[in-house]
């Protein structure tokens, strides 16, 4: 009796251990997807529900499903708020050169805003600006850093 | 800035190349330098002491000679020998030296000299020996303003290494680049000028805005570079000079990658529209604006040849950055990088050659050249990140920036200015009172 009660202790232990281990590869596994950032650590909003930016992978402009999700979202809200103009401003990773990343940060800010002018926001209410690698939101120099760094984020324009 | 007057009296140019015996080779990795013995110049009786930003120079003779010595040891090309050995009296070596006393401290070149100060001239007179074959190999008499001391020195330097070496030298040049400071996340950048020995360095951007990528007309006193002034990223046009500032051309949307043509007549860039970015040029004197390439994918970083028939880009058209070379008017474009990895940021040497470039592969960033086909590449220099090289006005030095690798609170990232020679020896820190990016080498001051 008293052996299994310590057995059954034992391999609640073992099991919650299990656990805790696939809990934690989860977690990490759902930071990025490919090498696109999926987490939101670094994401803002700009209204309930409605987060700022979008991830992308390295030297890519494609949007991700997640990514026109969020877009969508940002539309919508766009909608409403008939009055506010945007900047949508691309931004790449440490990992590129210069001149090359500050066309990609271009070419990613263009993206979301043809999508959003797809979805009914007129083209005159949204501005882009490349920032390139100049303004990174991570310090950091990791897979993770990076992902954080390519995105295009939307703020209201002043 | 001041425009030096500087008048050259040529005592005496000793011309017999085949008589000479000193002879440094530089096509080949210097293992093996050269030792000179740079001797004090001796500084005339009756010289004033120089004031200059509020300092006063002594003995401007000795610090001539200094400002030699380490254009030389940095050259790679020569070993400056140390002073204390030396046996003979500025003065009289300068006149006749005991050739067989040099020798015996193993100098095979000895640079003798003297200087007057007065008010407002500097006289310098300056002579290079062959000590093995006991002979005169140049002697050469400058006068200038007092506060052009430096510059003295890095013309006796470059007539020296020309002599030498047989090639132009690269000491009478400055280096415009990007100072940065602060967080990493928040950099604030300046436009800076230094002499290329790190010394003089003035600002010419206050910081209020981000600056990138400044690039010397290898003609005058013009840069041009990428501003964000008013948050609307354009090529800009600065007179070192005057500090006169313009923007280059009325585009709707981001200018970027600016350089000049080999003539300064024109700007080459990308202007990036849509997601789109191609090149373009607009000529200085017309305003007349031209469309060099025409593709969905991204055209940038484009740098003429030295006879302008040819420019090298980089564009993504296969799908990664590779780089590419078309005529200066767009036609005949050929891809000529086909290695592993991604190649960026080509210029063209000024010796028309070689193409040095920026290589991206398995997460290392290299420096390196190629031929105009593409063919013969070498790495030079391997590290965590480096990029956007610029060659000395003789092509046998690459400047760029190197950055280091940081924790999410940026700690351990700098940014620091390099040079390396052509043959892969010789890398160098150039040092800098604030951290450094996008160096440009601008063309030899004087000829």
């Amino acid at each position: 009796m008293i052996l299994g009660m310590d057995f059954k202790k034992f391999l609640m232990v073992v099991l919650a251990g299990i656990a805790l281990s696939a809990c934690a590869t989860q977690k990490k596994a759902g930071m990025m997807a490919g090498d696109v950032y999926t987490g939101s650590d670094t994401v803002e909003y700009l209204a309930t529900g409605v987060k700022d930016r979008v991830f992308f992978a390295t030297n890519k402009s494609t949007l991700t499903t997640a990514s026109r999700d969020t877009l969508r979202k940002q539309a919508a809200w766009m909608r409403k708020k008939k009055d506010l103009k945007f900047t949508i401003e691309g931004h790449a990773d440490e990992r590129g050169t210069r001149e090359y990343n500050l066309a990609l940060g271009e070419r990613r800010a263009n993206a979301v805003k043809d999508y959003l002018m797809t979805y009914g926001i007129n083209g005159s209410r949204l501005s882009v600006i490349s920032y390139g690698k100049e303004r990174p939101v991570n310090s950091g120099s990791s897979p993770l850093a990076w992902s954080q760094n390519r995105r295009s984020v939307t703020v209201k324009a002043d | 800035m001041k425009k030096l007057i500087l008048t050259v009296f040529c005592i005496f140019l000793f011309n017999g190349k085949a008589l000479s015996l000193v002879q440094v080779d530089i096509t080949r990795g210097n293992l093996d330098p050269l030792p000179i013995a740079v001797s004090p110049l001796h500084v005339e009786s009756g010289s004033k002491d120089i004031k200059q930003d509020g300092k006063i120079i002594k003995n401007v003779g000795e610090k001539i000679s200094k400002v030699i010595e380490v254009n030389f040891r940095r050259s790679g090309l020569f070993n400056p020998l140390k002073k204390d050995s030396f046996v003979q009296n500025p003065d009289i070596a300068h006149v006749k030296p005991r050739f067989e006393d040099w020798r015996l401290i193993k100098a095979q070149a000895l640079v003798t000299g003297k200087v007057k100060v007065t008010d407002d001239k500097l006289r310098v007179e300056f002579r290079l020996w062959d000590t093995v074959a006991a002979k005169e190999m140049i002697a050469l008499a400058f006068s200038t303003t007092p506060n052009n001391w430096r510059r003295v020195a890095h013309i006796i330097s470059d007539k020296v290494y020309k002599r030498l070496t047989g090639e132009e030298g690269y000491f009478d040049t400055r280096i415009i680049y990007v100072s940065e400071t602060g967080p990493k996340t928040q950099r604030y950048k300046k436009l800076a000028i230094m002499d290329q020995d790190g010394a003089n360095v003035k600002y010419l951007t206050l910081g209020n805005e981000l600056v990138l990528t400044p690039r010397f007309s290898p003609k005058n006193q013009l840069v041009t570079y990428l501003s964000y002034f008013r948050n609307l990223p354009r090529v800009y046009l600065l007179d070192i000079e005057t500090g006169v500032q313009e923007v280059v051309g009325d585009f709707p949307g981001m200018t970027f990658a600016p350089r000049f043509s080999p003539d300064g007549k024109k700007i080459i860039m990308s202007f990036a529209k849509d997601g789109n970015s191609d090149i373009y040029t607009m000529n200085l004197e017309t305003r007349v604006v031209e469309k060099i390439t025409d593709h969905t994918s991204i055209d940038t970083s484009p740098s003429y040849s030295p006879d302008g028939k040819y420019i090298v880009f980089n564009s993504d058209r296969s799908g990664l950055q590779q780089i590419y070379v078309m005529r200066s008017d767009g036609s005949q474009v050929k891809r000529i990088t086909f290695g592993k990895g991604l190649y960026g940021t080509p210029v063209w040497s000024p010796r028309g050659d070689l193409i040095a470039f920026t290589k991206v592969h398995k997460g290392k960033f290299y420096i390196g050249v190629m031929r105009t086909d593409g063919s013969g590449e070498r790495l030079l220099t391997e590290n965590f990140y480096q990029e956007a090289p610029s060659w000395s006005p003789n092509g046998r030095v690459l400047i760029f920036y190197r950055e280091t690798k940081s924790d999410s609170q940026g700690k351990g990232f700098s940014a620091k200015l390099w040079s390396i020679d052509l043959t892969g020896y010789n890398e160098r820190l150039i040092e800098t009172e604030t951290d450094g990016s996008d160096p440009s080498w601008s063309s030899l001051l004087s000829k």
